[in-house]
């Protein structure tokens, strides 16, 4: 069988591989080549060296769209796995209903992120009238509805991957726990939590990248107003790209170090949780 | 047994493969048969290439407009489709949605299948394209074109023609102003009194006064920041100024303004948000739906538009004949003769980067649409469009009471003003404008920072872009 698998190898790989070339390596190196060059449109670039970089910093509205979003993404992880994980708890115990309650919860994720954008500001602005504020009144509004947004869309799929790790808890080590005398906090901290340390770092993980890379909840909900004060920072990259003519290469260079920045973070919270994983 | 699962996974595989190929060819073969609808995925297309014709089965090129006016969207898909039925040239419209023209012509020039006709929006925006712009100095369209005026002509080439004439100021609703005019204590017996900005104060100031009695919500339509409206401040609005500033000092343009007239910006401005029908903390969720609806549906009396929105605001509450146009005073000198706001900054550019038999379909084309009797009906009548071209005779004026509004000002000697926007320096310079109005208005900002961002603003982005 092994054989077999070495053999065919190739031609199981090709399809996947020529897609994967063809949709992700091809327009990957040619962005990074991008990002050195002056252009229109991308088919008709000449090339300018690093002056690209260069100006990114001259731009005030990255160096702000970088911690505006660290803080966002920050916030919203340790909210939404705080609930998923809460409320994953409360539906692995035995309450009527613990299946209809699944699903609700789960509900949010499947809907699409800009029609979860244009509905909630329709929402939160609803709720600011009273106030006579909008979303877009200040980049602190934009701010906590996109926490909403997020905390709302999330927290179901994160519940879903939490419950199945409580549920492979095995139930010989809780009873044991029990039998020494272990009140529930103690089986909590010290059995539970690490037996899901493996879903821990999947979720923190899948948040995190999921809240630095956000875009389309943004782009639906404020759009980077007022002034790009609520831009995160694929939006911004995205509007230097598309709103100034002659920066299409300076949204490219953003786009090249917004990569980097993704990659070291996600790295490194993986380097971080999977430490803590133990064996069962 | 093992042969079997040898034979299935290799039939899987072979179908997988065949699947994906098979989806590369369907999608090319749509883009051939379906040339009405958009060409959204040009890169896997076989028939493109440089030389080939879009459309093999015409053998004569396609058409590809990116038009820039969704008032008109469904308008110029009609004309396109009636072209097609006359000479079998497939002519694709497609309409990028309000506020992101630049950002769709961008991505749609990237393509093989790139627009054949596109539009720019004046000099400024032809810097950005004129290496895609053929130049139509030998075209029908272009010696049909009544002056030099209405062509953007960049080192002797002609690089963009206007196609529509239009004109902004201050529309209002006849029937709710006489309705004031009949109450007590009203401050202009007729609205030919409204001929300098303080009777415009004055007046507004007075409708807001007594809204209630009036059964509206407020003198002005609400000043909405959204991107469907944001236009209508830091780009049309803030024209004013900039034209008196021009005038005073005898240029056209400029790499730095001095923001003269700024005061009288702020005074116009802030009759906008003040006599309006919402609080300024709200104006930067409202759309130019919400502006549009409020004045079509007789809650506002004054709106802040051009010719180009009788097609939003007709068939509602208000009547044609009570569709009323005043200039935008700003309290300038000289003001009593002042007109409407009249320029264009709709140009027709054709893409010098399509392969000859899309330019020459185009050309044939906008000569079709500007000649024959179904395209200036089409431009005219439908679209309500008031263009530059000699071909539209005296029974091509569009049944616009905007429009005719229009014309009285000029033909009472007014002095139209011109559009000077078009030398703005970039979007981005716009933007920030708008975005320190708006910080401005809801209060969350100083006049200060309108005031940088105008001049200031100014000198930086004529720096950026032209170096």
């Amino acid at each position: 069988m092994d054989k077999a698998i070495k053999r065919y190898f190739p031609l199981f790989v090709l399809p996947t591989l020529l897609a994967f070339t063809m949709g992700f390596i091809a327009p990957f190196l040619v962005g990074v080549w991008l990002s050195f060059c002056k252009f229109t449109t991308i088919n008709d670039a000449t090339f300018i060296g690093f002056s690209n970089y260069a100006k990114i910093l001259t731009d005030g509205t990255f160096v702000h769209a970088l911690w505006y979003t660290s803080l966002f993404t920050i916030v919203s992880v340790v909210f939404i796995n705080f609930f998923a994980f809460a409320i994953a708890l409360l539906l692995t115990r035995k309450i009527k209903g613990t299946n209809l309650f699944r699903t609700v919860f789960f509900m949010p994720n499947l809907i699409g992120g800009i029609i979860l954008g244009y509905v909630w500001s329709l929402l939160l602005n609803g709720i600011l009238l009273q106030v006579e504020r909008t979303l877009t009144h200040s980049s602190v509004y934009g701010f906590w509805g996109l926490v909403i947004l997020m905390c709302w869309q999330q927290i179901g799929y994160m519940m879903i991957i939490y419950i199945a790790g409580i549920q492979n808890v095995p139930g010989d080590l809780v009873e044991a726990a029990k039998i020494d005398g272990a009140t529930n906090w103690q089986i909590l901290k010290n059995v539970t939590l690490p037996m899901v340390m493996p879903s821990i770092t999947i979720c923190t993980f899948l948040t995190l990248t999921n809240s630095f890379k956000l875009f389309d909840q943004n782009l639906a909900l404020t759009n980077g107003e007022p002034s790009n004060m609520s831009e995160l920072l694929a939006l911004n990259i995205f509007s230097t790209f598309y709103g100034r003519a002659g920066w299409e290469g300076v949204g490219q260079a953003k786009a090249v170090v917004f990569f980097i920045l993704v990659g070291i973070i996600a790295v490194t919270q993986n380097v971080l949780t999977r430490r803590k994983e133990i064996e069962q | 047994m093992k042969k079997t699962k040898k034979m299935i996974a290799l039939w899987l595989t072979s179908a997988l493969a065949l699947g994906t190929l098979a989806g590369c060819g369907g999608g090319s073969a749509d883009q051939n048969a379906d040339s009405t609808s958009a060409a959204d995925s040009g890169a896997e297309t076989t028939a493109g290439g440089s030389s080939a014709p879009a459309s093999p089965s015409s053998g004569e090129g396609a058409v590809y407009y990116l038009n820039f006016k969704p008032e008109q969207a469904d308008q110029w898909v009609a004309l396109a489709e009636a072209y097609t039925k006359e000479t079998g040239v497939p002519v694709t419209v497609v309409t990028a949605a309000s506020g992101t023209y630049e950002q769709t012509l961008k991505s749609e020039m990237a393509k093989t299948e790139a627009p054949t006709l596109f539009q720019v929006n004046g000099p400024v925006g032809l810097a950005s394209w004129k290496d895609y712009c053929y130049d139509l100095k030998d075209s029908a369209v272009y010696k049909d074109l009544s002056s030099d005026d209405f062509a953007l002509i960049d080192d002797g080439s002609v690089k963009g023609i206007a196609y529509v004439i239009e004109t902004y100021g201050l529309i209002y609703n006849k029937k709710l102003l006489n309705d004031y005019i009949a109450m007590d204590g009203a401050v202009i017996t007729s609205a030919d009194d409204i001929k300098d900005f303080a009777t415009l104060k004055a007046v507004a100031d007075d409708i807001q006064a007594k809204k209630d009695d009036l059964g509206i919500a407020g003198a002005f339509t609400s000043a909405g920041f959204d991107a469907s409206s944001d236009w209508r401040f830091k780009t049309h609005l803030a024209n004013l100024p900039l034209y008196y500033e021009y005038l005073a000092d005898g240029i056209t343009s400029t790499d730095a303004v001095k923001g003269t007239y700024l005061d009288n910006f702020k005074q116009i401005f802030d009759l906008y948000i003040t006599d309006s029908t919402c609080a300024p903390t709200l104006l930067s969720g409202k759309t130019g739906e919400d502006a549009a609806s409020e004045f079509a549906l007789g809650e506002a009396v004054f709106y802040q538009n051009g010719t180009w929105a009788y097609n939003d605001i007709k068939d509602n509450e208000v009547a044609d004949e009570d569709l009323g146009m005043l200039p935008i005073f700003i309290g300038a000198d000289k003001e009593a003769n002042q007109g409407l706001c009249t320029g264009s900054e709709n140009y027709w550019c054709v893409n010098s980067k399509a392969s000859e038999a899309n330019i020459q379909a185009t050309l044939d084309f906008l000569q079709w649409v500007v000649e024959s009797d179904a395209g200036k009906n089409g431009l005219a009548k439908e679209m309500g469009f008031v263009t530059p071209f000699s071909t539209f005779t005296e029974e091509y004026l569009p049944a616009n009471p905007l429009v005719a509004a229009a014309d009285e000002y000029v033909k009472n000697g007014t002095v139209s003003v011109t559009w000077n926007f078009t030398t703005m320096p970039s979007e981005e310079w716009k933007n920030q404008l708008g975005s320190a109005m708006l910080e401005y208005a809801q209060g969350t900002g100083s006049w200060d920072s309108v005031v940088t961002a105008f001049v200031d603003g100014w000198a930086a982005e004529y720096q950026a872009a032209n170096n």
